[in-house]
């Protein structure tokens, strides 16, 4: 048994050589990565492309003189910086967009951009222009609204236009952020504030005109009601009425005056006092 | 160990092979059957002395030259204390202890480190709000259920097992307390935070489609708040109405999205925590509610104000019917009732003088009745007759 690898020395080596050779030349393509073979620089053969015949899985080349290229398959992301809009009716508005693209051309862009940070660094002065044009053509109110759907539409069919010669297809431009500059920031608050100093007025104005409005309602239903109920006899309600404001000026109790009264023995009320005449 | 003592014979062997400057006389015990030693002993007995070595001691009993051989042989066969394999102390002195039939501990410490890792990775335990995917070299395969799962061991096939039912929440914007403004419909700003919640739809696709799906989540969310933002007026965003229909709007255009990328991801719900005016111009806001409780304070004592009126009116109305009604059945005597009780209650409050004849000059001290009361003086001269 101690002899063994002399033994099997034969064995032995052939196995490992077998084994290195394996090592060195298998590869394994993950699902997330597509790989480009490139032999002498020239690229010969793909892997697990998009709409390739191959899978990921485990591959084999030729040692030393094939090297594997190995390219993001997933969905990639681009974004951009803070871009200054000009727009249509001459505002500034500061955009932030992302664009969401996948590799689809491995050799393409291998040979044209190199890796994917190449990629993006070709697609993101494109996009910066492509967005800056696009909607620099609508109203600031447009900008923010409903229209960003047709816009975006755009910028992603003028992106994806020039990201296949990168061999990479454009998924989704979306802004991410649309937001004012300082200074038409400045100008939003002072408006923002007028808007509701406005808004507070109204508001007052409107409370004290229901007020007034309601005050008189009351006054002109409560003078229909007299005129309804007296009207039915007015000498009775003059008298009657006399009769409440004599009780109410000279015996109210709660707040007696001392008042003089001077009868002339003529008075009514004297009538019976004279006797009978 | 077999193949170890085979090379350790071959590392003293060609130690013993060389010529030794401490001399040549060994006659080597351990190896006498290889070649080198044999010839090393036979060929050179007088080689150069060996400085160390008391002179003419060329004897094989005497002190010779240790080769590394004999440095392991000394160790011997180790104790017990040495029993349990791996560390040991290092170095040259290290060894594995041998088991009872003479054999090494080392092939089966090999084969259970082995085998515990090929069982670690190929034995999974999925719990029940977890799922897995498995890629056979690289290759996704297939999916694992919760439970028990056997896959391959590690090189061949490799599984993630991922949280898939947990529901992940991302407040937005993160946790420094910057105001975010977002610009509304109306061209005004809010200040606006919402939490994201969601899950995972797909693991493959989670796994598989998106580089960084965290991060397309977010995004997706920025944008689409944005979007739904810019689409609202700056009133419909703080009231509840309105904040429910933008949180809709944002969960839909978020799932269209991030369906659109493949994602795997489960918008769960989108929950708008706080929607405020930006903190410029808040004062402003605030003096509108104060203006509104104003108005309202204002209508409502104008409302208390009325009722009032009206109740007063309405008792006054129906007091005077009552009375008319009862005045209507007879009228004379009704008449004088209420006259004479009117009177009576005027006159026995007041001072009164009656004034008898036109030859009697009335005098009346009205300075002295103002002063003996204080109070205003109303001086009545009753209308003559009736």
């Amino acid at each position: 048994m101690s002899n063994f690898l002399q033994d099997h020395r034969n064995t032995v080596i052939a196995l490992a050589v077998l084994v290195i050779g394996f090592m060195m030349s298998a590869y394994v393509v993950p699902e997330e990565d597509q790989v480009v073979i490139i032999r002498t620089g020239e690229p010969v053969g793909t892997v697990n492309t998009p709409g390739g015949e191959t899978d990921a899985g485990l591959y084999f080349r030729v040692p030393f003189i094939d090297s594997v290229n190995r390219i993001e398959k997933r969905l990639l992301d681009l974004e951009m910086t803070d871009e200054e809009v000009l727009s249509a009716d001459q505002q500034r508005l500061l955009v932030n967009a992302y664009a969401r693209f996948r590799i689809t051309d491995p050799v393409r862009m291998v040979e044209r951009a190199g890796s994917t940070d190449g990629v993006r660094n070709a697609l993101e002065p494109i996009l910066n222009s492509v967005l800056r044009q696009e909607l620099g053509r609508r109203t600031f109110q447009a900008m923010l609204t409903a229209e960003r759907g047709s816009a975006l539409a755009n910028v992603r069919t003028n992106l994806d236009r020039q990201a296949r010669q990168y061999g990479a297809e454009v998924v989704d431009v979306k802004i991410m952020r649309t937001d004012l500059p300082e200074a038409p920031l400045q100008s939003a608050f002072r408006r923002m504030e007028s808007d509701r100093e406005r808004e507070a007025r109204t508001i007052r104005a409107g409370g004290s005109r229901d007020a007034r409005i309601i005050r008189a309602e009351a006054d002109a239903e409560s003078a229909r009601i007299y005129a309804e109920a007296f009207g039915k006899d007015a000498e009775f309600y003059d008298f009657y009425r006399a009769m409440q404001s004599y009780d109410a000026t000279f015996s109210n109790d709660d707040n007696p005056s001392e008042s003089s009264i001077i009868l002339s023995p003529d008075n009514e009320y004297l009538r019976q006092f004279r006797g009978r005449r | 160990m077999r193949i170890f003592d085979g090379f350790g014979q071959r590392i003293s062997l060609a130690m013993a092979g060389k010529k030794s400057p401490w001399g040549g006389g060994s006659d080597d015990g351990g190896t006498g059957d290889t070649p080198g030693g044999s010839q090393g002993g036979g060929d050179k007995p007088k080689g150069p002395r060996n400085p160390w070595l008391p002179p003419g001691g060329t004897s094989d009993d005497g002190r010779r030259a240790p080769n590394i051989e004999d440095i392991f042989k000394s160790r011997g066969p180790e104790g017990p204390r040495r029993s349990g394999g791996g560390g040991g102390p290092g170095g040259p002195n290290f060894r594995f202890p041998q088991r009872p039939g003479g054999k090494s501990w080392f092939p089966l410490a090999v084969v259970a480190i082995v085998g515990v890792g090929l069982l670690a990775t190929s034995v999974h335990l999925v719990a029940p709000q977890e799922e897995g995917v498995v890629k056979t070299l690289g290759n996704y395969t297939r999916k694992m259920e919760p439970g028990l799962n056997f896959s391959a061991p590690f090189p061949i096939e490799t599984v993630d097992v991922e949280d898939v039912e947990g529901v992940r929440s991302v407040r937005i914007p993160g946790n420094n307390n910057q105001a975010k403004l977002i610009l509304t419909g109306d061209q005004n700003l809010v200040d606006l935070s919402y939490i994201v919640r969601w899950n995972i739809k797909d693991l493959a696709n989670y796994k598989f489609r998106v580089v960084d799906p965290i991060e397309t989540v977010n995004e997706a969310a920025e944008a689409a708040m944005r979007a739904a933002v810019a689409e609202t007026q700056l009133d419909e965003t703080f009231s509840g109405q309105g904040r429910a229909a933008i949180e809709m709007d944002v969960r839909e255009r978020m799932q269209r999205t991030l369906d659109g990328y493949q994602a795997g991801v489960r918008v769960l719900g989108v929950e708008i925590e706080k929607a405020d005016p930006p903190a410029q111009v808040v004062d402003a806001f605030r003096d509108v509610q104060v203006a509104e409780q104003n108005a309202d304070a204002a209508r409502n004592q104008a409302q208390g104000y009325a009722q009032q009126v009206l109740a007063q009116a309405e008792g006054e109305a129906e007091a005077f019917d009552k009375v008319y009604a009862q005045y209507r059945l007879a009228p004379e005597v009704t008449r004088q009732r209420l006259y004479y009780e009117t009177m009576e209650r005027v006159l026995s409050q007041t001072d009164k003088t009656i004034v008898e004849t036109d030859n009697v000059t009335p005098y009346l001290p009205l300075p002295e009745i103002r002063r003996r009361s204080q109070q205003p003086v109303t001086t009545v001269t009753a209308p003559e007759g009736q």
